[in-house]
């Protein structure tokens, strides 16, 4: 019987990849651990190994084919007469969540990104977008400069520090040894001094090492200094889950920041909000944290390409208008919340989608009007409910929009779990854009 | 590679010039009667919370700071009222911060452990053990992207060398050779926790050495044993060879807070440090066999006591701080 090579998925989060170069040609016998080819995703090169033996009977998949959907057959092996049953070639693909099958790109029926530009733009995934904002502001500012793991020569993690390096040198684009709390708190000093420090977290998890540096430090010192310390720095990075890395790594980080005086809190879905609040954030003379999310890094939007694209910190943007009820999120459950919308207008439901973008300082003003307009709220955040940003916006909405609502408002968060590690479980305790229209629905007594 | 050697002081033998003796006596004493108030204004309740006393250390801090210029930086923990005023940060200003008044340094929202001067370069005043460490290297890091030949003097003590982050900062620092001076003030108490129950291994100064820093144990009793290696750290870090280790041997003479009854060890041990070692009577000595006379002295006392009564009339004439001060400073208004 053949066997099936399959497309494997060499990191959580791919979805797709670049099949760069064959190793093996028809006819050419493989034994397990054989390079059979090499990978191209946009954040490494890899090699993929065979796991099964046998000749290699046919290449279904050319060198240079770009875009190839993870699990997608490449090649077959010929099964010899030993060429039992085996198990799926690829274990890493088989396992893949659903949630992070490929996705529909930008959503299209939603407004358009800002108003206020109605210039060309073009499209860019939010990791090019980090990387040009980056890269400007420290083309426009010698005193910026950019520190974290793997930043420098490794091009980044994740691959948002792309060229960087080459372009600005190493005395701006500072590969750290690992060390959270040391790091940060040497971008404390620097910023103390003047200088305006990029700290990148490989993820926001690891920020945790650091924390104390960030609220002690950072966000307290102006106020304890009578106004003379003032800390201007970006803390960044991914934050939330991304795919199958369990209760350690997949932890959202917005209400444990959100929660403090000094900090600067901001985490957008859209490219063009990525690269225009990430320019507000070097800028701003206040310690910024800056929540980015792993799977977004490759998703395309449109983004202005004209002038000096920058967003305000602290302003929500209306996504979708609509009129039935109002539905909040941010970062990646932008997303959910605007697929949800679409499943609404199918049932008749108007809903209006904002994306909060910035968490501290919020943009209530926004939130508020369109609950007055709407009389119905729902709060989407990936993070556990416990006195999380839900919590947050219903209390706001309590003290400043009480009479005008006609139902309880309603939560979707992530589960009150730590992530588990299971597939299965996993995708049950992240939101969803079903478990979204759902809420919408039962504050609108259409359930 | 790093080595760890005693200072000797006065390697050429000459006695030190009066001139530099009369201001090393009068910043001491500074030093000594304002902590001396401080502790007086606390037990009045004019002053709360926490208030930790550098009484017995001020030879480290007026050592250190002789070594350095206006351009320097100064950064240290929450005992640090001393280093405030080696920095020539006004008595009014920090006596009238530690009373909780408008007149203080931080408009009295820092409180004792959290006063700072742009102007002086003093970066604190920091309230959590160890963590300034890694800001006082970010300072020397700031010194050395900027090109600029200023150097970091970071104070802590020997209770914040078990902390994690100051060997994360040692790495940095020796990876990158920033101009930074780790000054290690040993004063034998982490609280109330000695050297002894809480340190393994060698000498505090050789906790570098894995890194390649190297670094020097300092008779902290005496200012120009403090100044000479201070000296040396200085030339090393403006030269571009990176951090030093000054490990300087000091004693508290009060508990490690006001509330702290400092029972962890014995009143002799306090005396005799006291009568024995006293940095000031040191100096006083020093100034009295160069042929100062008692009277000279008793003028520069009576004009410190005169400075410190001011600053302790200020603090408590200054009013506090208004309600609309509450929401101020809490971010930069871009």
């Amino acid at each position: 019987m053949p066997i099936d090579i399959l497309m494997p998925a060499l990191s959580p989060t791919m979805t797709e990849g670049k099949i760069a170069r064959w190793l093996k040609s028809v006819g050419d016998n493989v034994r397990s651990g054989d390079v059979l080819a090499e990978i191209e995703t946009d954040k490494a090169t890899m090699e993929v190994e065979a796991v099964d033996e046998g000749r290699l009977d046919k290449i279904l998949v050319p060198e240079g084919t770009e875009g190839v959907k993870v699990n997608t057959p490449i090649a077959r092996l010929a099964g010899d007469g030993d060429a039992k049953a085996a198990p799926e070639p690829t274990p890493k693909a088989a396992a893949k969540p659903a949630a992070v099958a490929p996705a529909p790109a930008a959503p299209k029926a939603a407004a358009p990104a800002e108003k206020e530009y109605a210039g060309p733009t073009a499209a860019m995934t939010v990791r090019e977008a980090l990387r040009d904002a980056m890269a400007e502001e420290m083309r426009r500012d010698p005193k910026v400069f950019l520190m974290g793991e793997e930043v420098a020569q490794y091009q980044g993690a994740y691959k948002i520090s792309q060229g960087l390096l080459q372009e600005f040198g190493d005395h701006r684009v500072i590969d750290t040894p690992i060390t959270e709390q040391g790091f940060a708190g040497l971008a404390v000093g620097a910023a103390f001094m003047g200088l305006r420090p990029i700290v990148e977290f490989m993820t926001f998890n690891f920020s945790m090492q650091a924390i104390d540096q960030i609220i002690n430090s950072a966000a307290k010192t102006l106020y304890m200094s009578g106004g003379q310390m003032g800390c201007p720095v970006v803390f960044r990075g991914p934050n939330g889950a991304a795919a199958r890395v369990a209760a350690q790594h997949s932890q959202d980080y917005s209400s444990w920041y959100a929660h403090c005086p000094g900090l600067k809190v901001v985490a957008p879905y859209t490219a063009g909000d990525a690269k225009g609040l990430l320019k507000s954030a070097i800028r701003d003379p206040n310690p910024i944290i800056f929540l980015e999310n792993e799977v977004l890094y490759g998703h395309s939007f449109e983004v202005p390409s004209e002038g000096d694209h920058i967003v305000p910190i602290g302003k929500a943007r209306i996504a979708r208008a609509g009129e039935h009820v109002t539905i909040t999120a941010f970062s990646l459950m932008m997303k959910y919340a605007l697929e949800a919308a679409e499943m609404l207008a199918a049932e008749g439901i108007s809903a209006e989608v904002i994306d909060l973008r910035t968490l501290r300082p919020l943009d209530t003003e926004t939130i508020v009007a369109s609950v007055r307009k709407t009389n119905r709220f729902v709060s989407v955040e990936e993070g556990w409910p416990y006195a999380g940003i839900g919590s947050e916006l219903i209390s706001v909405l309590m003290e400043q929009a009480f009479d005008h609502l006609d139902a309880p408002p309603v939560r979707v968060t992530g589960l009150d779990v730590p992530m588990p590690y299971a597939a299965n479980l996993e995708k049950l305790t992240l939101p969803s854009p079903a478990r979204i229209a759902e809420a919408a629905k039962t504050v609108c007594y259409r359930s | 590679m790093a080595k760890t050697r005693k200072a000797e002081r006065g390697g050429d033998g000459k006695p030190a010039p009066v001139a530099e003796l009369l201001k090393y006596y009068r910043d001491m004493l500074l030093i000594r009667r304002f902590e001396e108030r401080a502790g007086q204004l606390y037990g009045m309740g004019l002053i709360g919370g926490f208030c930790h006393l550098y009484i017995g250390q001020e030879a480290v801090v007026v050592g250190m700071q002789a070594a350095i210029t206006p351009a320097d930086a100064v950064i240290t923990s929450y005992r640090d009222h001393g280093h405030m005023l080696a920095c020539g940060m006004d008595p009014r200003g920090v006596m009238a911060e530690l009373t909780g008044r408008i007149g203080g340094y931080s408009k009295g929202k820092g409180g004792s452990m959290h006063m700072f001067s742009r102007e002086k370069n003093f970066f604190g005043g920091h309230g959590i053990v160890g963590a300034q460490v890694p800001i006082g290297t970010g300072i020397a890091f700031a010194h050395r992207y900027n090109g600029e030949k200023r150097v970091s003097l970071t104070y802590l003590g020997d209770g914040a060398v078990n902390q994690g982050q100051v060997y994360e900062s040692f790495n940095m620092a020796a990876l990158w050779k920033l101009p930074v001076i780790y000054v290690i003030e040993n004063n034998k108490y982490a609280m109330g926790t000695s050297v002894e129950r809480s340190a393994a291994g060698q000498a505090l100064a050789e906790r570098g050495a894995p890194y390649g820093i190297p670094g020097e144990q300092v008779d902290g009793m005496d200012v120009l044993a403090v100044k000479e290696a201070a000296e040396r750290a200085v030339a090393r870090a403006k030269a571009g060879e990176g951090p030093t280790i000054l490990e300087v041997m000091t004693y508290r003479y009060r508990g490690h807070s006001m509330s702290d009854p400092a029972k962890y060890r014995t009143k002799e041990e306090v005396d005799k440090m006291r009568t024995e070692r006293d940095p000031i009577n040191l100096v006083r000595d020093m100034l009295l066999a160069q042929g100062k006379s008692e009277d000279d002295l008793k003028k520069i006392d009576k004009e410190i006591r005169d400075i410190v009564a001011d600053s302790a009339d200020f603090a408590q004439t200054s009013p506090e701080p208004p309600e609309s001060e509450l929401y101020t400073d809490i971010l930069v208004e871009a």
